[in-house]
C-alpha cells in the first residue's frame, strides 16, 4: 500500500466535548458501520465505558474514505483516552500518529486535560487540527474558542471545521481536513522492520494480539519477529487491520500503516507497550523510541471480602492486567483483611475502574483500602526506602527525613469560582505558583500540591466547589521534604493495620477524628463495648465508643412457632460469617470502606 | 405429656403491628372451622396423655361458648386427657360478657390470657387496640368474678410514647388486679405490617437504649410484685407458670390444629399451611414438614435458654466465650446451670449467636 493515502490520526478531546459522537459520525460516513448496526459510542464497547461515558482503553480502527480529490484514502483512527489517569495510554496512541484532531466545545471552550494531552501531541510533532463542535448550542461561541485556540495553545483556528457531531453538520469537511492536512507518513517498505507496540490485549485463541503502527519494513505472516526488548522471537500467525468488531488478517503490514500482529504469543510479559518490532532474520539497528514508562502512582490494599476467594482474584487481577500494563500487584497480607493484594494505579479513577472491574466482571466482593502514595523515607543510618503501605512505615525514632511526591497541577475554571478552588488548594497544601486569565471569564491556576491530598478525593471536592466547571490535570514533579506522620486506627486497643495511612502532621487530628466518627457509624452495636481511638504513635488523638448493645431479643414466639426464632439465628450466624472478626471486635466491610469517603 | 394447640385464625379487626396469621371474622365460617377443629381433632392419633389445650389466635374469644365447649367435649371423648389439664384461651378484653366468661369456665377453661397491653388509653390508641384500659381491668375483675383464678395478662414493652412513668402505671394497675401471670413482650416492628410502614409512629417508639431500660424495669417491678421471671417475657406467681407454653421451651411434646398452627409432635416438626380454605376441606389438615430432626443440641440451647432454669451448663457450646459474657453481666452460673440475667434476655439472640458461632 503506498503509504501517500494513508493518515493515521487519533482525537482529543475533553469528557463530554464529543470524541466518541465524532468518532461515530466519521465511522458513518466512511462506511465503517453500516447504519443499521450503528449504535452508539462504538468504539467505547466496554460496559464501564459506556456508563461513564469515557474511553478507558485506546483502540484503534481501520476506515477508508473517498475524497473529494477523487482518490480513496486510508483512516486510520485510534481512539485515546481523555483523563488524566489514562495520559500513558494517549502518549502511546499519540506515536502511532501523524495527526490529531482537537475537538473543542463551542459553549465551554479549552479544558485543562485537552490542553494537556493538545500539548502532549504537539511534542510528539503531530499536526493538530482543531475542530469546534456543538455549534448548535444556542450557548455555542465559535469565534470566541477559536480565538481562544490561538491565544492559549498557539495554533492557527481561525478557519476551524465548525460542526455538530450530534447533528452530522459539516463532518465532511473534518474528513477532508484529515486528508488536506495530516501529513502521510514518511515510510520506508524496504528497509529493515521497525514497528511501534502501542497496545495489546490477550486473546484466549489467538494469544497476545499486538496493536502496531509500522514505521519501516514489512511484516507478513510466516515471518520470524523479534521484541527488542526482550529478545523474544515468534512467528507471524496472522497480521493485518482492525474494524470496529473484529481483525481483518490481510496477510501483510507495510511501513505507514496501523494494525496487528498475532504470534501465538503466551506472556503479556514479553510485549511491552512501546517496545520495537522487527525481523530476526533481518533486524533494524536501532529500536524506535520508546516512550516513558508508567508507574503506578497511587496503591491500596484490595482483598476480597470473602477470604477464600483469594484464588479467585488473583486470577481476575491477572486477566486485567493482560489488558492493562499499568496495574500492578502483589501478594500482601493484613491482620486485620487476610491475604490479599497491594495494587498500584495511576490515579484514582484507574483504581476506581480497577476496583469496578473485579466487582463486576469477576463477580467479586471486595475490601479496599485507603489509597496510599509512595513515600520516600530516608533512616538515620542512612538508607532510603520507598514506602507505598503504611504499615510498613518505619518508627519515627529511625526516619531522619520522609519526602511525599508533588505534582503540578493545573486547574482550568471560571473567574467566578476562583476563590473557591483555591481555598480548596489551600486546605490541600497546595503552593500558590500561578494564576493567569484566559479570557473575561475563565481562569488558570497552577499549583503544587502533594500528591497524597489529591488522590484522596480532591476530584470529587473540586467538582463539588465549582459546580462541575472545573477542570484538572497533574503531572508528577518530584519528593519534597514534609512532616508526615503514621496515623493508626486502634478497636478495642489493637491497632487495624488495613485502617493505618501516612498523613501531614497539620492534618492528622482531624482526619483522625473524622474516622474514628465515621468508624463509630459503621460499626454495629455488639454484645461488648468498642472503643475506638485514633493514635499517633502512643498518643491518642480522638477516641468514640459503640456502646454496647441493649436490645436484640425476638420476644415473640406464638403457639409454639419457633420457625422466626430459627431463621433469624441463621440469618445472625451468616451475619456474622462476612464481619471480620477483630479480636472480640466485628467489623462489617462497611466500615472499612466508609473512611475511604470522609467527605460524603 | 403432650399439649395441644388449636389454633383460631379470626379477628374482629387486624392490630397494626400484627404479623401473625388472621383473616376477618366470619360467623359462617366459625362453625364451619369449629367442625373442622373437632374432626381434626378425632382423627389426630394422639395416644399419649394430653395435659394442656391452648386456644390461640387470632381471637379464639371470637368462638362461642358453646363451640369452644364442643370442642373440649371432642378432647375429652377422643384424646387421653390428663386429670386437672390446663386449658387456656386467649381472651380479648373489648365488651367483656361475664355470662359468656362463666359458660367458658363451665366448659372446661380454666386459664385466661387476656389481650391488655396496657393500661393507658393513649398508648391502646396508638397501638390500634379496641379497647380501653377500663375494658382491659374490667375483663380481669369479671373474669375473676366468673370464677377463673388463673389469668395471665400481656403488656407490650417499648410501644410508641411509653416512658417509665407510664409503664410505672401500667405496671401498677396490673399488679393490684388478680393476675397471677404476665406475658410481657417487646414490641417488634414486623415487615410488611402497617406499623412498618408509619415513619412518624416508629419515630415515637423508644429506642434501643429506653426499649431496654422499659423491658428491666417491668422485670424488676413483677419481681417485686411476686411475679417471678420464669421465661424472657414470662412472668407468673409461684405455680402459675404456663404449663402448655413450657412445652414450647422445654422442647416437649405439642400437637397443632387449624390453620396456620405448628406443632412438635411424632418426632418431627411441621405446620398447617396458613390456608382456611385448604383446611376446611380437607378430611384430615394439611401439614407441612418443618423439620424431620427437632430438638437436636442448637434448638435446645435456643429455646432452654428463654428459661431462667437455663441450661445444664455441660452442654453449653463455645465455652471459651463464656467468661466474657459472664463478665458482661449476660450469662450467670447457678447450680450447674448456665442462666441468661436479665439484661442477657434483652439480646439473647446475640448471646445465643455468640455461643454457636
Amino acid at each position: 500500500m503506498d503509504p501517500k493515502y494513508i493518515r493515521n490520526f487519533c482525537i482529543i478531546a475533553h469528557i463530554d466535548h464529543g470524541k466518541s459522537t465524532l468518532a461515530d459520525r466519521i465511522l458513518e460516513k466512511t462506511r465503517t458501520v453500516a447504519e443499521r448496526d450503528m449504535e452508539q459510542q462504538i468504539l467505547d464497547n466496554m460496559e464501564l465505558e459506556r456508563e461513564r461515558g469515557i474511553t478507558i482503553k485506546a483502540r484503534a480502527v481501520r476506515l477508508q474514505y473517498q475524497a473529494k480529490d477523487g482518490e480513496t484514502y486510508i483512516f486510520d483512527l485510534i481512539d485515546t483516552p481523555g483523563h488524566v489517569d489514562f495520559n500513558y495510554e494517549v502518549s502511546r496512541s499519540l506515536a502511532a500518529c501523524e495527526g490529531a484532531i482537537l475537538i473543542v466545545d463551542a459553549s465551554q471552550g479549552i479544558e485543562a486535560q485537552t490542553l494537556a494531552n493538545t500539548y502532549l501531541a504537539i511534542e510528539h510533532d503531530l499536526e493538530v487540527i482543531p475542530v469546534v463542535n456543538k455549534i448548535d448550542l444556542p450557548s455555542a461561541q465559535p469565534e470566541r474558542v477559536c480565538q481562544e485556540v490561538e491565544d492559549i495553545i498557539g495554533i492557527p483556528a481561525m478557519d476551524a471545521p465548525r460542526i455538530s457531531a450530534k447533528l452530522g453538520t459539516n463532518i465532511e469537511e473534518v474528513l477532508e481536513r484529515i486528508v488536506t492536512d495530516i501529513p502521510a507518513p514518511q515510510a520506508d517498505k524496504n528497509a529493515p522492520l521497525r514497528a511501534l507496540i502501542f497496545d495489546s490485549y490477550y486473546d484466549p485463541y489467538k494469544g497476545v494480539i499486538i496493536y502496531v503502527r509500522v514505521k519501516d519494513g514489512t511484516v507478513q505472516v510466516g515471518d520470524t519477529i523479534r521484541l527488542m526488548a526482550t529478545g523474544a522471537e515468534f512467528t507471524v500467525t496472522e497480521t493485518g487491520y482492525m474494524t470496529t468488531d473484529q481483525l481483518v488478517n490481510t496477510g501483510v503490514l507495510e511501513a505507514g500503516e496501523v494494525g496487528y500482529i498475532a504470534a501465538s504469543i503466551k506472556s503479556i510479559g514479553d510485549t511491552q507497550v512501546g517496545d520495537t518490532v522487527t525481523l530476526a532474520e533481518r533486524p533494524c539497528t536501532e529500536p524506535l523510541p520508546g516512550y516513558r514508562k508508567v508507574n503506578p502512582m497511587v496503591f491500596s490494599g484490595i482483598y476480597p471480602a470473602d477470604g477464600a476467594r483469594y484464588g479467585d482474584l488473583r486470577d481476575a487481577l491477572e486477566k486485567l492486567q493482560l489488558n492493562d500494563a499499568a496495574l500492578s500487584f502483589e501478594p500482601e497480607t493484613s491482620v486485620a483483611l487476610g491475604f490479599g493484594f497491594r495494587c498500584g494505579f495511576l490515579g484514582l479513577l484507574h483504581m476506581e475502574i480497577i476496583q469496578e472491574r473485579l466487582e463486576r466482571e469477576y463477580n467479586l466482593d471486595l475490601i479496599t483500602t485507603a489509597p496510599s502514595v509512595i513515600y520516600k523515607v530516608t533512616l538515620t543510618d542512612g538508607t532510603v526506602q520507598y514506602i507505598d503501605n503504611p504499615t510498613n512505615y518505619p518508627d519515627p525514632s529511625l526516619i531522619a527525613q520522609a519526602e511525599e511526591p508533588l505534582v503540578k497541577a493545573d486547574i482550568l475554571v471560571p473567574s467566578e469560582y476562583v476563590g473557591n478552588v483555591m481555598d480548596l488548594c489551600q486546605d490541600r497544601r497546595g503552593t500558590f505558583k500561578d494564576m493567569q486569565y484566559l479570557d473575561d471569564t475563565r481562569v488558570t491556576l497552577k499549583y503544587e500540591l502533594p500528591l497524597n491530598e489529591i488522590v484522596y478525593d480532591f476530584f470529587d471536592a473540586l467538582k463539588s466547589r465549582t459546580r462541575g466547571y472545573a477542570s484538572f490535570d497533574y503531572e508528577l514533579m518530584g519528593y519534597a521534604p514534609s512532616k508526615l506522620v503514621k496515623l493508626d486506627i486502634l478497636l478495642n486497643g489493637e491497632v487495624v493495620d488495613a485502617l493505618s495511612f501516612i498523613i501531614h502532621t497539620d492534618k492528622a487530628y482531624a482526619r483522625g477524628r473524622k474516622i474514628a466518627e465515621k468508624l463509630k457509624e459503621n460499626i454495629p452495636r455488639q454484645l461488648f463495648e468498642v472503643p475506638i481511638q485514633a493514635a499517633i504513635g502512643g498518643k491518642i488523638i480522638a477516641r468514640e465508643t459503640v456502646k454496647a448493645m441493649r436490645k436484640d431479643v425476638l420476644a415473640k414466639c406464638y403457639g409454639g412457632d419457633i420457625t422466626r426464632k430459627k431463621k433469624l439465628l441463621e440469618k445472625q450466624k451468616e451475619g456474622k460469617k462476612r464481619m471480620r472478626q477483630l479480636g472480640t471486635v466485628e467489623v462489617p466491610q462497611e466500615a472499612f470502606m466508609s473512611v475511604l469517603k470522609l467527605d460524603e | 405429656m403432650t399439649g395441644l394447640y388449636l389454633h383460631i385464625p379470626f379477628c374482629a379487626r387486624k392490630c397494626p403491628y400484627c404479623a401473625f396469621f388472621s383473616v376477618p371474622y366470619r360467623k359462617g365460617t366459625v362453625a364451619a372451622y369449629t367442625e373442622a377443629v373437632k374432626r381434626n381433632i378425632a382423627a389426630c392419633g394422639l395416644t399419649d396423655r394430653v395435659d394442656t389445650v391452648y386456644f390461640g389466635g387470632g381471637t379464639p374469644s371470637l368462638l362461642t361458648a358453646a363451640q369452644v365447649s364442643d370442642i373440649l367435649n371432642t378432647c375429652a371423648k377422643y384424646l387421653h386427657l390428663a386429670p386437672e389439664p390446663e386449658i387456656t384461651l386467649e381472651y380479648d378484653p373489648t365488651g367483656s360478657r361475664e355470662t359468656y366468661l362463666r359458660d367458658l369456665y363451665a366448659a372446661g377453661v380454666d386459664r385466661l390470657s387476656i389481650g391488655t397491653q396496657s393500661f393507658s388509653d393513649r398508648q391502646l390508641k396508638l397501638l390500634g387496640r379496641t379497647h380501653t384500659a377500663q375494658q382491659g381491668k374490667k375483663a380481669v375483675l369479671t373474669a375473676y368474678a366468673a370464677g377463673f383464678r388463673n389469668i395471665s395478662c400481656d403488656l407490650m414493652l417499648a410501644v410508641p410514647e411509653q416512658t417509665a412513668e407510664l409503664l410505672a402505671e401500667t405496671l401498677q394497675t396490673l399488679t393490684e388486679l388478680p393476675v397471677v401471670h404476665v406475658s410481657a413482650y417487646l414490641l417488634q416492628v414486623e415487615e410488611g405490617t402497617p406499623l412498618a410502614g408509619d415513619a412518624a409512629l416508629l419515630a415515637r417508639c423508644p429506642d434501643e437504649d429506653a426499649a431496654a431500660d422499659l423491658y428491666l424495669q417491668a422485670v424488676h417491678t413483677l419481681e417485686n410484685a411476686g411475679l417471678h421471671q420464669y421465661e424472657v417475657s414470662s412472668f407468673a406467681r409461684e405455680g402459675f407458670e404456663s404449663r402448655h407454653n413450657l412445652k414450647y421451651w422445654c422442647c416437649e411434646p405439642y400437637f397443632g390444629i387449624g390453620a396456620g398452627a405448628h406443632a412438635c409432635c411424632f418426632g418431627k416438626r411441621s405446620c398447617v399451611p396458613e390456608d382456611i380454605a385448604a383446611f376446611l376441606e380437607a378430611e384430615r389438615q394439611p401439614e407441612q414438614l418443618l423439620s424431620a430432626s427437632p430438638c437436636d443440641p442448637e434448638e435446645r440451647l435456643m429455646l432452654g435458654l428463654r428459661l431462667t432454669e437455663g441450661v445444664p451448663s455441660e452442654r453449653l457450646p463455645g465455652k471459651q466465650k463464656i467468661p466474657a459474657l459472664q463478665k458482661a453481666g449476660y450469662l450467670r452460673e447457678r447450680n450447674g446451670k448456665t442462666v441468661l440475667t436479665p439484661e442477657g434476655f434483652a439480646v439473647s439472640n446475640a448471646v445465643i449467636t455468640e455461643l454457636l458461632t
